[in-house]
């Protein structure tokens, strides 16, 4: 099986700083993986790099094989890569409706995004009722909805979620993660996302990396990284006696 | 009454369109378009031209200004303020600043500084309802706004193009994260804007009857004021501004007389931006992306300078060219010694306490002002004067400016360059005509009226001022107001209360300004409020950026170039003014932190 999404020794800079050290990621057809780190370990700079909003210096982005490193996001958006940036940001003065209409920005079939429209509407029924109503009047949680089906509205293979469970109360974060899963097995859509409570992570996820200042330092199937003592020290706040 | 609220509708449906132009293209890059004022300015003189000159029917002529202006703002962006916009937002404000002087002073080039009498192509005063008088003209025109509004909104709600640049304005980075095309829809809404303030150039020259290169300026201001007024990016708002900005004028002038016109606009402006910036209909933004903090500060270091130097700098300039005694060149050197005196005292506001104020020619015009009164009716010693009219400038610009300290970035940008403008209206309204035979300096009883002594006074005083400079910014002061200068939140969380030190920078430099306006005053011995101009305030700046915003010794080296060469090269007005908007361009593009520091 080939990888959907695979980063192959990408190296990225902010002027002279090296953000990401020569990374490797895969996320296969179907697959949800998740992206662990602590803070400014360089997560959000790897999905825009996969979204081709940051150049890179060096190494390969190939998705479904073909080479898309120095693509344009509209390129990759059409080939089939969406995202859900982080802490959400749907257009704050814009209706839900309008919204949607913006992540079917790079399509171009009238009769299919109409479609689609219904299809949001019926997937996620609280947007339903408010299709008329500003995005930024939404309570965070419907708005992390809205982002997932802005994303969706691209027909995407894979979507890149930066943080999507960011300042959500934990109820609300259990709702989303439900909500990913569903995406991913109602829809047949990878998931590659980013999250800070890695046990939550890999609770959904199939696989993990673990970011620390711009290079992967570990990665596995779920199991083996709950297991990993080191995750469990930094990450699960689990002393070592234990 | 009826009359006034005519006009004021017929001013107001010109603001409205410029301002729509501003906050549509401030909403998609934040960044506040000047070129845009200059567009009022050329679609009038396009008009005319196309009408008298080429024998053009309206019809026709009309989309030819807006497509010509169309192009030249798709232009302007590709060249100048895109490339800017994305890493140092206030350079590009600078540079459109630069580029509306530009177009101005070609379009004076090209169709001369005439005021020219627009063709009435329309009827202008046919129909009366009652006793309330107005033309055809009045309706094409107010209708024109009516439809141009009702596509514009359609077209930002349902039009692909029109949603993404909501979008963009309202979240660019989630924009592009969507695949939207960020870069063509801040093309398009330049095109839009631009083509707008043709249409609004057009309409203000039927309305007045007279078209005039130089026009835009103010009716820009204006525009900008408009768009501050309904909350800069909202569309909406800036049609409300507009009118309301429009009807208020149009009172103001009846009521006050037209002198008082830029005093109202200035006024309201401050008001809306310390009461409620966010203007009438301004939304604060749910994430904020801070689009209008950020300084220009110079980065990178100053290249060393041997002190072999200063030492040769200070004998040539203070020994050599005095002994020349060549007439010519010491009036010249005179002119750049004043400029590099008030620059250089401008260096403490501009590069350290990072406020870009852009209406320096205020305060020189009342220490001008003030000297000439002081020697004049008080009998005062010109020695005396000078320094009593630094402080005198200081201490007026200090109280006009103490509202605007709490304003952010851009906006202190515009509110000094309002400042600028309206202090010299005001002093318009106080003494209309010049000012004549302005005692010249007396030395023991003799009057000093040789260019030598002219020279070797203001390189004195030159001297001082460097030192002085220099003091402040080795002392704690100086430190402190850097330190707010580079990092006003970081200043406040120590404890440093920034407004404070800005104030005081800008009184500084006032002073200075004060100083050099009263040097100029008594070398002229003629005043008038036509030299202080817009253009004054654009050169001091040009030099600040040139030499380096944060070196005093920076600004001599910029007078020297921007003044001397160019008199020395004996270019005309127009085109001296064309060169400092793309000296300024230049620097600010490729050597952001002045000629005299390296590039970080
Ligand atoms: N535009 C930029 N210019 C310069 N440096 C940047 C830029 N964006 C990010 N960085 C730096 O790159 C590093 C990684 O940033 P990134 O946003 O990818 O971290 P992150 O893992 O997403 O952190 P967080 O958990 O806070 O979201 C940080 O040190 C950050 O300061
Ligand atoms: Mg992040």
């Amino acid at each position: 099986m080939t990888d959907l999404l695979a980063l192959d020794d990408v190296n990225v800079y902010y002027g002279p700083f090296h953000a990401l050290r020569g990374n490797t990621l895969t996320v296969g057809e179907g697959e949800i993986v998740s992206l662990l780190g602590g803070n400014a370990s360089g997560k959000s700079t790897t999905m825009k790099t996969i979204l081709g909003l940051i150049k890179v210096k060096s190494g390969t982005v190939r998705f479904e094989g073909e080479d898309v490193t120095r693509a344009s996001t509209r390129h990759r958006i059409k080939a089939g890569i969406a995202s859900v940036p982080e802490a959400r940001r749907v257009f704050p003065q814009m209706t839900v409706d309008e919204n949607l209409l913006a992540g079917a920005y790079t399509r171009r079939d009238r009769v299919g995004i109409t479609e689609d429209l219904e299809r949001m509407r019926d997937y996620f029924p609280r947007l339903a009722e408010r299709r008329r109503q500003e995005a930024g009047t939404l309570s965070g949680g419907e708005q992390q909805m809205l982002a997932f089906a802005r994303a969706l509205m691209s027909r995407p293979k894979l979507i890149c979620m930066d943080e999507p469970t960011m300042g959500l109360s934990p109820k609300l974060v259990d709702q989303v993660l439900d909500e990913i899963v569903r995406i991913n097995k109602e829809l047949g859509v990878a998931v590659l996302f980013v999250e800070q409570q890695a046990e939550l992570a890999l609770s959904i996820a199939s696989r993990g990396y673990v970011l620390a200042t711009g290079e992967i330092v570990l990665k596995g199937t779920a199991r083996e990284l709950l297991d990993n003592p080191q995750i469990q020290e930094a990450y699960l706040g689990k002393a070592k006696k234990a | 009454m009826l009359d006034t609220l005519i006009a004021g509708l017929l001013r107001g449906n010109v603001y409205a369109l410029g301002a729509v132009g501003i906050s549509l293209v401030f909403g998609v890059m934040n960044v506040v378009n000047f070129a845009q004022f200059s567009f009022f300015g050329l679609g009038a003189m396009l008009a005319w031209f196309f009408i008298t000159t080429l024998g053009l029917p309206f019809w026709l002529a009309l989309p030819l200004v807006l497509v010509v202006c169309a192009a030249l703002g798709l232009i302007i962006n590709i060249s100048v303020v895109r490339p800017l916009a994305k890493f140092l937002p206030l350079a590009a404000m600078l540079s459109t600043y630069a580029v509306s002087q530009i177009l101005d002073n070609a379009s004076q080039i090209a169709f001369t500084a005439q005021f020219r009498v627009f063709p009435p192509v329309l009827p202008n005063s046919n129909l009366h309802i009652g006793n309330m008088r107005f033309g055809t003209s009045d309706l094409v025109m107010l209708s024109t706004t009516a439809v141009v509004m009702l596509v514009m909104s359609l077209f930002l709600k349902y039009g692909k193009v029109g949603r993404a640049i909501r979008a963009t304005s309202q979240d660019q980075e989630a924009a592009l994260q969507m695949g939207i095309p960020v870069g063509l829809v801040q093309h398009v809404s330049f095109v839009i804007a631009s083509a707008l303030g043709g249409l609004a150039g057009v309409f203000i020259a039927l309305y007045v009857g007279v078209a005039n290169p130089a026009s835009g300026l103010n009716i820009g201001l204006t525009a900008f004021v408009a768009a501050t007024l309904g909350g800069l990016g909202s569309l909406v708002g800036a049609v409300i501004g507009g009118f309301v900005l429009g009807i208020l004028e149009a009172f103001g002038i009846h009521f006050f007389g037209d002198t008082s016109r830029q005093i109202i606009i200035f006024v309201i402006l401050i008001v809306v931006l310390i009461a409620r910036p966010g203007g009438l209909l301004g939304k604060v933004p749910l994430i904020s992306t801070e689009p209008l903090t950020g300084t220009f500060l110079g980065k990178g270091r100053p290249l060393r300078i041997p002190r072999w130097v200063w030492a040769a700098a200070f004998v040539v300039l203070g020994i050599v060219i005095p002994l020349l005694r060549n007439d010519y060149v010491l009036i010249t050197g005179t002119q750049v010694l004043i400029y590099a005196i008030i620059a250089a005292g401008f260096t403490v506001t501009a590069g350290q306490a990072g406020v870009l104020a852009l209406g320096q020619a205020g305060p020189i015009a009342i220490g001008a002002y003030m000297s000439a009164a002081l020697t004049m009716q008080l009998h005062f010693s010109f020695w005396v004067a000078l320094p009593v009219a630094g402080l005198c400038a200081a201490i007026v610009a200090s109280i006009l400016a103490s509202p605007i300290w709490g304003v952010k970035g851009h906006y202190i940008s515009i509110a000094t360059l309002g400042l600028g403008i309206t202090i010299v209206a005001v002093i318009q309204l106080i003494v209309p005509q010049g000012i004549y035979n302005i005692p010249v300096p007396q030395w023991f009883g003799t009057a000093l009226t040789t260019p030598t002594a002219y020279y070797l006074i203001d390189f004195g005083v030159l001297v001082i001022t460097l030192l002085v400079m220099w003091r402040i910014r080795r002392s704690h002061l100086g430190k402190v107001i850097s330190s707010v200068g580079s990092d006003e939140v970081a200043a406040l969380a120590s404890g440093v209360r920034g407004r404070n030190y800005k104030a005081l920078a800008f009184a500084i430099s006032a002073f200075f300004a004060g100083i050099g306006g009263s040097l100029l005053a008594h070398q002229y011995t003629y005043i008038d409020p036509t030299i202080f101009t817009m253009l004054m305030s654009l050169l001091v700046v040009t030099i600040v950026i040139m030499g380096g915003v944060s070196l005093p010794y920076g600004a001599v080296v910029g007078a020297i170039i921007l003044i001397g060469a160019m008199e020395l090269l004996r270019f005309t007005p127009e085109l001296r003014i064309i060169v400092y908007g793309l000296v300024l361009i230049l620097v600010v593009r490729f050597r952001p932190g002045g000629i005299l520091v390296r590039n970080s």
